[in-house]
């Protein structure tokens, strides 16, 4: 595809935004019809549509900064850009798992971005306030569930406190990577566009560390991976084949 | 077409999901430009991933070619953000008249505001418990009221 430039810090930035939230949101959007309570097929799917809506906002910041054109540009990124030009984290492409999974990792996620849109609502490059003001608030009703969810779960049964344990032991050296700053980031620290990751990382650690403690889980020791967001594991190639699909037959394809 | 025409106009545009209230009820129109019959109107959307919007986009527009417009384009604008503090005394009164509680005043303080009780559209009672945070479309929640023994949907605070 044209237009792609990889090679500016903020394009970059906007683009691990806009992609985190919509490959979050295509997780999401599998649990629709088969959750465990027609109250939580309902829930998640409309969390995948808010998070559909918030790629949409910064895909379109995307867009504005290369100039090309907001109605056509995103789709094409979504649509046609292979795997390894994708710049989501990795657990968010990581398969549903079990309901446990699912909810935990929606709850560390969404603590993430509430901390992390939190500071940028302070940014001097005043698109990327606009936008992280509108999600921030729309993200409050997300927190708010998943973190009822893993508090239920972590007290309720056994086999539930095991299954979370479970799950936080596995995602839990993904979460490293919320804090992985990407090339060039430096630059956009001292301009004041993006906040400090380490302090970022600060402040999620004191919110989420208590939390889960007090949710009966132990948090673990493991060291946490500090890859780059070129890396990914084999799960994002299945998954965009998927999302491609009708794309990759016939882009004009209308709905 | 001037510009209270246009106001009248777009007080006529329902939300697709909620059709006893107007985009204007709703506080969802921001701006209005108006310039030899060319007309840029200034949309703040509700939920960044409402459907509904497009539908509204597109329906504003169409009104607008319909009254004459020479060019009509629609603008979404999100600072500030929108919010449901932005919804009118009257179109409070419609929601809770179809059984949709209206969301209270947070004057941004959305947290503080999910902790006050919300009222039964139906019986007024406050004895309501919260069974779902999300519903059937992205601005609604769903309560049941314990005294009027009611299932009934809340219009989110945001």
């Amino acid at each position: 595809m044209t237009g792609y430039k990889a090679d500016s810090p903020l394009y970059n930035y906007l683009l691990g935004l806009a992609d985190d939230e919509l490959i979050l949101g295509h997780r999401d959007s599998e649990w629709c019809g088969q959750a465990p309570l027609l109250e939580e097929d309902i829930a998640f799917a409309n969390l995948a549509l808010d998070e559909i809506g918030h790629a949409s906002l910064w895909y379109n910041l995307v867009a504005m900064l290369s100039k090309q054109d907001p109605t056509t540009y995103p789709d094409q990124l979504i649509f046609t850009r292979h795997p390894e030009d994708y710049r989501n984290i990795q657990i968010v492409e990581l398969p549903v798992g079990d309901w446990a999974y699912s909810v935990l990792r929606q709850y560390l996620f969404d603590a993430y971005e509430l901390t992390h849109y939190t500071k940028l609502m302070q940014s001097r490059y005043p698109p990327m306030a606009e936008v992280a003001a509108k999600i921030r608030n729309e993200e409050i009703y997300h927190i708010r569930h998943s973190s009822s969810w893993v508090q239920r779960l972590g007290k309720g049964t056994a086999e539930s406190q095991r299954r979370m344990q479970n799950a936080l032991n596995e995602l839990w050296p993904y979460t490293g990577q919320f804090f992985q700053p990407m090339g060039g980031n430096e630059l956009l620290v001292d301009s004041g566009y993006v906040p400090d990751s380490g302090q970022l990382q600060l402040n999620w650690e004191g919110n989420v560390v208590p939390f889960l403690q007090e949710s009966s889980l132990e948090v673990p020791l493991a060291p946490r991976q500090k890859l780059s967001r070129e890396q990914h594991t084999p799960h994002l190639k299945i998954l965009l084949s998927e999302m491609q699909s009708v794309a990759r037959l016939d882009y004009e394809a209308g709905w | 077409m001037d510009l209270n025409d246009i106001w009248h106009l777009l007080d006529q545009i329902k939300d697709p999901e909620i059709p006893v209230v107007s985009i204007v009820e709703l506080g969802m129109v921001r701006e209005i430009q108006l310039e030899d019959q060319n007309v840029v109107v200034v949309l703040a959307p509700t939920f960044a991933g409402c459907p509904a919007l497009q539908v509204i986009q597109e329906e504003v527009a169409r009104r607008l070619y319909a009254s004459g417009a020479g060019k009509a384009e629609v603008r979404f604008t999100y600072m500030p953000p929108w919010s449901s503090d932005d919804i009118t005394p009257q179109a409070r009164q419609k929601l809770t008249a179809i059984g949709l509680a209206p969301p209270p005043k947070h004057q941004g303080f959305i947290e503080l505001a999910l902790l006050e009780p919300v009222h039964c559209p139906y019986c007024g009672s406050s004895n309501t418990t919260i069974k779902n945070s999300f519903g059937p479309t992205l601005c609604w929640a769903i309560y049941y009221c314990d005294n009027c023994h009611q299932p009934f949907e809340q219009f989110k605070p945001l």
